[in-house]
């Protein structure tokens, strides 16, 4: 049976509706339960002594003061845990001639990156740890530094580790039809160098993680504020050896991620390590210096890109060389490549064309490593594609919405295999750009533009279309051979009251998983939101998944939801047929009662079924299957990923004394299939824009050349505030996919995707006829008055 | 670190309208007593650099950073945080609001949030969105981008201003 979903009046029709978090009200009373607000009996607190250099030889490690200071219980070093950890490589097996080293939870004999974990200081509180570190006395050898990302293969400069022999992590071509050729003949190439800052996620709540070792049970508990809970208790079953099915994490509320909280990080595994060794609780809440030196960086990428057209504005071909450094090891266990390959796959990845090529070399430096965080090369290879679409343009005289008319992929033209080689199930280029223009009254807006600029104000503005990659399937990381799920499961059970749990392996973070899934299973089974429980992030509880990342929660997730929640109303109608002696067939169930199908006429209500169940099960017919808690698990199929389009407008004035740039307002078009709860899609996207607005705007960890952090707080590292973020347009068109009934792909990544390539754009439309473009972000004022040519020295 | 530092204070104050008895380390800064001593984890740190807002609470009728307060300076204040805030329903109708217009997602910043748009909505005035926006600056969002909060704070000062509206015109 399929849903209409194209009848908003059809029975139990929750999804696709705006329907209230069931969670949001427990976090405005502050009832939330974030890792930090739970303190176990005889818990203890871990702080990390990190390393001060760049790259240094660990010399002596004197712990006798630390050990000697009120409340310190124990310290650590590399070589102590080492003892009872393994190490790990962040390596994929399908990307071929990758090469990290491996990784120990504490630095053992050279640290290399300032915020490092080297020593462990377990202390009965805190402060008492934290004044335990203050005293332990490393003695640090320093040892040259690799910063810069261009140099890092030169013959010069030094090689990180030596073992492997030069600092390339990884590099890959991805080429198609013939760049040469096409380059030397064509009518028209233009080319730029684009730079995306080193960025970090700055979730509100720092990461903090409490393990517990069991010995009596032989069973390790960890409550981590993280995205993926089964992958955790692989990794840390697998690095302890303790069995998996002894390894239970738990995540409860988790305040903010953004890919931050998917990885395996050293000071993490290090407290269970030592929650193992000293059989107790123990605590590590990183403070906000150590998330700057120690959560993951993302971008940090440098290209130079070339486009060719032709005389007429059509695109022919993509070059581009793109280089990204990613601190000294590869992120486990999803490796620190991804965000460049990504970038190899995604460049053009709107616009018909045929010669294809990019390259990606990712090198080793010593500074924080870099990995996953939200869109994953998407603002990279956005930025690069639209800031060449937008300079060919202007080059050429024809207007941007016109050389993007001519070139994006025609909506009929699917399926499609891009020159990249990418599998397009469905895209909706034209129809979002259509639907943008009348948004924003682009025809309007530029007669406006033209009117002040004769007034000498400067506004610009910029457009930037784009693909995102969603529901991964195993391609991304399970062929690899990564532990790392692609599929994802749901448990539905009914309860004897007509209510229904639903148990599900996608986590919440904020984003409405839990809303969404009460939406879906509502709809499936015929009961009321507010009816459904939904249960999330415990890995003893729900059924095996790969968590919220990668915009796969609704896509895969809850598809499972959907499924499950059929088979409990299939199972449940069976029942009542039963006890009704009809068919299930002639059977619906609608807001919990079970009605004839045809004429609506109501029989029974599922808490009847409930009873009946659960407590006179003798009044059923002997051998009736009478499970009312169904599991279903899903994964993608027929393509690798669910590709999702938008495009974004953003509309700015800049102060040419100034440099500084008023965001006046900002449009997103986006189709992400089938939306489930469309308050919460917008409001995702808007997130997603203004963590984009952060990286065009503001972002940036900054290094000195000796690779010493510079801006490690947040007064020195600029995120958004409020005052000058943009009011935004939300708009939507809906391509469903077809692998799934619920036809949802993903909406969580699309807005950090797009909006740092409008609003480069959008500076440049201001500032071009004056004689200036900027394509290094962040765009700070400095950067635009020189752009500008007001700062010349 | 001297024995000065080291020593403890004695301190009564209420909190959330509860008269509250402590004795704590001197150099304790208010969102630690807050959710060390009296397990009100309601309120959150961020930064403890006095940047994000996350430790926001009402002091004496003001806005403070729970992260910059030092404990000592608490003697004989009048304390409220979310949960007494909730409690007494003072702020139901912004909480509500966020709610309403999904002007929270992980929820980390929310209490700071409200503790920082009671003090605006307050006023009685229906402030612009700017103004809503310039109030709102010292309190950092990841998740939101900010829209639905600021949404949300103009439904409430709305509301409350015709509510307020109308009853002067009443006692006209
Ligand atoms: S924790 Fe106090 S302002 Fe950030
Ligand atoms: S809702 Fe997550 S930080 Fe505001």
């Amino acid at each position: 049976m399929t849903i209409r979903f194209e009848d908003p009046n059809r029975p139990n029709s929750y999804i696709g509706r705006t329907v209230p978090r069931p969670n949001a009200g427990k976090l405005v009373a502050g009832r939330g339960r974030y890792v930090d607000d739970i303190v176990l009996p005889r818990m203890v607190h871990v702080a990390f002594v990190r390393s001060p250099h760049p790259h240094a030889r660990i010399g002596a490690i004197e712990t006798g003061a630390a050990l000697a200071e009120k409340g310190v219980l124990k310290v650590f070093t590399g070589k102590d845990l080492a003892e009872i950890c393994t190490p790990w490589e962040g390596k994929l097996a399908h990307l071929q001639g990758m090469k990290t080293p491996p990784q120990h939870p504490l630095a053992v004999e050279r640290a290399c990156w300032v915020g490092e974990p080297v020593v462990a200081v377990v202390g009965r509180t805190r402060a008492e740890a934290e004044a335990g570190a203050a005293l332990v006395e490393i003695d640090f050898e320093p040892l040259p530094a690799v910063t810069d990302i261009r140099t890092a293969l030169d013959k010069g400069t030094p090689v990180l580790h030596e073992a492997l022999g030069d600092n390339l992590c990884f590099r890959k071509s991805n080429e198609a039809g013939e760049v040469d050729r096409v380059f030397a003949e064509a009518p028209r190439v233009v080319e730029a160098t684009f730079k995306t800052a080193r960025h970090t996620g700055v979730t509100l709540e720092p990461r903090v993680i409490i393990t517990d070792w069991n010995g009596a049970d032989g069973q390790l508990t960890a409550h981590v504020s993280n995205q993926a809970p089964h992958m955790l208790q692989v990794l840390l079953a697998g690095h302890l050896d303790i069995p998996e099915s002894r390894v239970h994490v738990i995540c409860g509320d988790v305040g903010g991620s953004f890919g931050l909280k998917v990885h395996v990080y050293p000071d993490e595994v290090a407290t269970a390590a030592i929650a193992k060794i000293m059989g107790r609780p123990v605590k590590f809440a990183s403070d906000r210096v150590e998330a700057f030196t120690s959560d993951i960086h993302a971008r940090d990428h440098e290209a130079t890109g070339r486009i060719a057209l032709d005389e007429n504005g059509m695109i022919l071909g993509f070059d581009v060389d793109d280089w990204t450094g990613i601190g000294p090891y590869s992120i486990y266990p999803r490796t620190s490549a991804v965000e460049g390959l990504q970038v190899t796959n995604l460049i053009g990845g709107p616009y018909a064309f045929d010669h294809y090529r990019c390259r990606t070399s990712v090198v080793f430096q010593n500074k924080g490593i870099c990995a996953q965080y939200r869109a994953v090369g998407h603002p990279v290879a956005v930025a690069i594609t639209e800031g060449l679409v937008d300079k060919a343009a202007a080059e050429m005289g024809i207007d941007p919405i016109e050389i993007r008319r001519r070139n994006l992929i025609a909506d009929d033209d699917y399926p499609k295999t891009t020159a990249a080689g990418l599998k397009l199930e469905g895209l909706s280029h034209h129809k979002s750009l259509d639907s943008l223009i009348e948004a924003m009254d682009y025809e309007g807006l530029r007669a406006e533009q033209k009117d002040l600029r004769e007034k000498g104000v400067h506004r610009g503005i910029g457009i930037a279309s784009f693909i995102e990659l969603t529901n991964p399937s195993p391609f991304m990381y399970g062929i690899g051979g990564a532990r790392i799920s692609a599929q994802d499961g749901c448990t539905v059970r009914m309860d004897p009251d007509g209510s229904v749990v639903a148990l599900t392996g996608v986590t919440e973070q904020g984003q409405g998983t839990e809303a969404i899934m009460a939406q879906i299973v509502a709809e499936a089974v015929g009961v009321s939101p507010d009816l459904v429980r939904v249960v999330t992030g415990d890995t003893r509880v729900t059924p095996f998944g790969g968590g919220t990342w990668a915009s796969r929660g609704a896509g895969i997730g809850g598809e499972a939801a959907l499924q499950a929640g059929r088979a409990v109303r299939q199972q449940a109608l069976e029942v009542a047929a039963a006890m009704l002696q009809a068919k299930a067939g002639d059977l619906d169930v609608r807001d919990g009662i079970i009605v004839d199908a045809r004429s609506g006429e109501e029989r029974l209500t599922l808490a009847e079924v409930g009873r009946i169940v659960y407590f006179r099960g003798d009044t059923l017919p002997k051998g009736l299957p009478r499970e009312l808690m169904q599991t279903r698990h899903f994964i993608t199929s027929d393509y690798p990923y669910a590709f999702t389009n938008g495009v974004q407008a953003s509309y700015v004035e800049v102060d040419t004394d100034t440099g500084f740039v008023k965001l006046l307002k900002h449009w997103c078009v986006e189709d992400c299939g089938r939306i489930i709860n469309p308050l919460l899609v917008d409001e995702q996207i808007r997130g997603g824009i203004v963590q984009g607005i952060g990286a065009a705007l503001f972002e940036e960890v900054c290094y000195d050349a000796s690779g010493q952090m510079l801006n490690g707080t947040m007064a020195d590292y600029l995120v958004p505030m409020s005052a000058e973020m943009p009011d935004m347009v939300i708009r939507h068109v809906e391509t469903p996919t077809a692998e799934s009934a619920l036809g949802a792909k993903g909406a969580g990544e699309a807005g950090t995707a797009g909006a740092p390539a409008a609003i480069m754009n959008a500076i440049n439309d201001a500032i071009r006829p004056l004689g200036g473009t900027v394509t290094h972000m962040p765009f700070t004022p400095e950067r635009i008055l020189r752009a500008l040519g007001t700062i010349t020295d | 670190m001297s024995e000065h530092f080291r020593s403890r204070i004695d301190l009564e104050f209420t909190v959330n309208g509860e008269a509250v008895e402590l004795t704590v380390p001197a150099g304790r800064h208010l969102i630690d007593v807050l959710r060390l001593d009296l397990e009100l984890t309601g309120s959150h740190a961020g930064c403890e650099h006095g940047v994000c807002g996350a430790c926001t609470v009402l002091v004496d009728g003001q806005t403070v950073r729970g992260c910059l307060t030092l404990a000592a300076q608490l003697d004989g204040a009048e304390i409220w945080t979310v949960e007494g805030l909730t409690e007494s329903g003072a702020i139901a109708d912004l909480q509500a609001a966020f709610v309403e217009r999904n002007a929270l997602q992980c929820g980390y910043c929310t209490p700071g949030m409200l503790a920082s748009a009671k003090t605006l909505v307050e006023s009685g005035s229906v402030p612009s969105r700017e103004a809503i926006r310039e109030h709102m600056s010292g309190n950092y969002c990841r998740c939101t981008g900010y829209e639905a909060i600021v949404d949300a704070i103009e439904t409430v000062a709305r509301t409350r201003a015709g509510v307020e509206a109308r009853v002067e015109a009443k006692v006209r």
